[in-house]
């Protein structure tokens, strides 16, 4: 495959997109790990009743980390809403090669608004950090790990003090659309026959 | 007020748009920390999708047994027969003839029978039909569920629901509105002109600070543009007992133009560009660039520093790349096509070429067919130049000039659109040597008409400003005047005033010095009449002659006498009365000479 690597512009903003997005699903993949009890369409008015904790006799020796498997079904979701607003699967599942960069770009458009109208539409971030990046940060002790990921020369300890390369993002709502039981969410784009 | 209707907790309004539906409440036992809350409605976005949104979008869609499967139809709450809200609206795009829009157009619309199943229009056979009012009651009944699903100890037909209407619907349409809301079983109603509405939520944003911007002789113009319908009216603010009172004055016809008319008019505009570079587009496409105009629109009206928005349409298939179609909006065609061609500058004295209800049998809806807002504009306020002089003392001049405008509807949001409709009509202003008009600001254009209907709910309860305003127009039923038969030429036609001008609600008039003789057993229909200008007419008042544009024939209305207790065939002489009720909606009724017994004259007439 040949990349014209002089035509930075078009070819980078559609390739940077399809990282970007790709990147934002996982992080939302990770996100929705817990949150899919939440998206049950049950009524929130009347919970149903929770089944009594069962009481545990036996004490655990030591807290095993357990490893939790994501639920398919918000992934799915969000593919599908990235899919119908943004035709993300259609451009991602496409060959480049052959196509000028001005073709790519007007795929690329109907990527990134749809995108952004799906991502504004069912999620709220904001930065995890709100120092300009490439300037200095302290991190005092106790800070985070999962907001804030250490690289380079990391020894000694806390308060750390380094460049902030990157503000990071974080979710701080998500709202994704209810789905009725029995929806088959592995259709994520229904075929279309038009009569 | 009954007892009954004290046990309402919440003070609901409902803006049933023409294209979309708000519902807005207040918490009538929260006291002074009440506020007012817009209700999520949630409904299907996508088979099987179920999101939250604050609009739901006016359309019923009517799938196809095998389009669908059971379970992506479902919903927080039972099924229902047919798809409402934002899917409704996606499904009908593809497939318009199982779409039902725009009921609320029909409702008004006295040239068909609104109570007949006929929607989609000309759809196949097969499709279900539904009439406008059905379509109505199923919005209605989806925010009923939405709010029962929220509010599950208090039910929406037990609180106090104000339902919003346009200003310039005619009797026969509101009666129909409030028909479809007492079906639906809704027991404390009230409807309430939508223009009146935009008023309660800007006095209601403005918190108490709202009497620091308008004070005594202020007339305040509300210019109400909403997807479907541009609606205008005017507020008088006089005092009374040293508080200041508004009062409505005076409303506009119906006009059906809004912000659908533009985003097709630049889509258009594109699809011929289009077509001159070679281009010719298929159907799909064009409703494709309707969609990616209304955002472009937005965008251009929004920031003077774009200069162009790329519209792409993308190829139907899953190839993307090579079948996406590009152009692009400039500053320029909108501006050509929205503000020159929805705004342009027109004198006072400019008004529309056609008026709009003249066939009034045609099938298809009245769309007005001259689209500048600013020459339907001119005509009211030219039109309504006396409409304050009793309030307010005469002014004289050609026509009424507003001191305070307050804009409403999706399409002012646009900056590039109020500013210019403020400047058209300061322009008027200056020319007539009059002082500029100030804008009243402070409203979610979205959402005030929902807002408002709400909070003039709670102030009905107790404290707070009300707009007086009664009905905006007087009514007259035709009377043939007796004179011997001319080939060719229809009898002349008196207009017997039947309800003036201004009759508040729960008011009652009888009707003096005329008699019918009503057939028993037999349906007698009457031609009706309205003006929106007569202001002096009393009930009895007989013309004989008057101006074009002064007074709007409506469609015909019809009284039956019951057969009990009389022979068919009798005739008998009846008096007619006149009722607005505390619903607000107007009552003709026919009393016999001997009577004790009443009978109401039928507003909106049946096909036989």
């Amino acid at each position: 495959m040949n990349f014209d690597f002089t035509a930075l512009p078009t070819t980078l903003d559609a390739g940077h997109l399809g990282l970007a997005v790709l990147a934002m699903l996982f992080l939302v993949m990770y996100l929705s790990k817990g949150s899919s009890a939440q998206q049950a369409p049950a009524p929130q008015v009347k919970p149903e009743p929770v089944p009594e904790p069962k009481p545990e006799p036996k004490p655990e020796p030591k807290p095993v980390p357990k490893l939790k498997e994501a639920t398919p079904d918000a992934a799915l979701q969000l593919l599908s809403l990235l899919q119908q607003e943004a035709r993300f699967v259609d451009f991602v599942r496409e060959d480049l090669a052959g196509f000028s960069d001005a073709d790519i770009g007007a795929a690329a458009r109907v990527v990134h608004e749809g995108s952004r109208k799906a991502l504004d539409e069912y999620f709220r971030f904001e930065p995890v950090r709100s120092e300009d990046e490439e300037s200095r940060v302290t991190l005092q002790e106790g800070f985070d790990a999962h907001e804030v990921r250490l690289t380079g020369n990391v020894v000694g300890k806390a308060p750390f003090t380094g460049t902030l390369v990157h503000r990071g993002w974080k979710v701080t709502e998500v709202k994704l659309p209810k789905l009725a039981e029995g929806h088959n969410t592995r259709v994520i784009a229904p075929a279309e026959v038009e009569l | 007020m009954s007892d009954e209707q004290n046990s309402a907790r919440y003070a609901v309004g409902i803006d049933l748009g023409t294209t979309h539906c708000v519902l807005s409440y207040v918490d009538l036992e929260a006291g002074d920390d009440a506020v007012l809350e817009v209700m999520p409605v949630p409904q299907l976005t996508a088979p099987g999708s179920v999101e939250e949104k604050w609009q739901l979008p006016s359309f019923v869609y009517q799938p196809h047994e095998s389009e669908l499967s059971d379970g992506d139809l479902g919903l927080p709450w039972e099924q229902a027969p047919a798809v409402v809200g934002t899917l409704a609206r996606e499904l009908g795009s593809k497939t318009p003839i199982r779409l039902v829009a725009s009921a609320k157009s029909w409702l008004c619309h006295g040239g068909v029978d609104r109570h007949s199943a006929f929607l989609p229009l000309n759809s196949p056979e097969e499709v279900p039909k539904l009439s406008p009012l059905d379509a109505t009651g199923q919005y209605l009944e989806h925010l009923r569920r939405a709010w029962d699903y929220w509010h599950p100890d208090a039910p929406l037909l037990d609180q106090d629901v104000t339902i919003t209407v346009p200003a310039s619907f005619d009797p026969a349409a509101r009666e129909l509105t409030a028909d479809v809301a007492r079906d639906i079983g809704f027991r404390h109603l009230t409807l309430l002109e939508e223009p009146q509405a935009a008023v309660y939520s800007w006095i209601e944003a403005s918190q108490d600070a709202w009497r620091d911007e308008v004070g005594v002789g202020d007339i305040i113009l509300v210019v109400d543009i909403g997807g479907g319908t541009s609606d205008f009216s005017l507020v008088a603010v006089t005092e009374d007992d040293g508080n200041l009172q508004l009062n409505r004055v005076a409303v506009g016809d119906h006009i059906l133009l809004g912000g659908d008319n533009m985003d097709l008019a630049l889509a258009y505009r594109l699809k011929a560009k289009l077509a001159q570079q070679g281009t010719n587009l298929q159907p799909w496409q064009v409703m494709g660039i309707v969609h990616a105009c209304r955002d472009a629109k937005e965008k251009l009206l929004a920031d003077p520093e774009v200069e162009s928005v790329p519209i792409v349409v993308p190829s139907r298939g899953s190839k993307l790349l090579g079948g996406t179609l590009r152009t692009e909006l400039t500053r320029d065609e909108v501006r050509e096509a929205l503000v020159e061609g929805f705004f342009p500058q027109v004198g006072i004295d400019e008004h529309p070429a056609v008026q709009a209800r003249g066939a009034l049998t045609q099938m298809g809806l009245p769309y007005a067919q001259d689209a500048a807002i600013s020459r339907h504009l001119a005509a009211f306020l030219s039109r309504q130049h006396g409409a304050a002089d009793e309030l307010l003392g005469e002014s004289g001049g050609d026509f009424i000039k507003p001191t305070r405008v307050l804009f409403n509807g999706g399409v002012l949001k646009a900056p590039a659109l109020s500013e210019r409709t403020l400047g058209i009509i300061n322009g008027w202003l200056d020319a007539a040597g009059a002082p500029e008009a100030t804008l009243l600001s402070g409203l979610d254009l979205d959402l005030a008409v929902a807002r408002g209907s709400a909070y003039y709910g709670a102030v009905r309860q107790g404290q707070g400003v009300r707009i007086r305003g009664g009905i905006a127009s007087a009514y007259y039923v035709g009377i043939e005047s007796a004179m011997p038969a001319i080939p060719g030429m229809e009898p002349p036609v008196e207009a017997l005033c039947v309800a003036p001008f201004g009759m508040e609600e729960g008011s009652e008039t009888q009707v003096p010095g005329r008699e019918f003789g009503l057939v028993v057993g037999e349906p007698v229909r009457f031609r009706f009449f309205g003006s929106t200008i007569r202001r002096e007419d009393e009930a009895g008042t007989l013309l004989d002659f008057w101006e074009p544009d002064e007074i709007e024939e409506l469609p015909e209305i019809q009284a039956t006498l019951p057969v009990e207790g009389r022979t068919p065939g009798e005739v008998v002489p009846v008096r007619l009365a006149s009722r607005v009720t505390e619903v607000g909606t107007l009552r003709l009724e026919a009393i016999p000479r001997d009577g004790a017994q009443r009978w109401q004259v039928e507003l909106d007439v049946r096909e036989q």
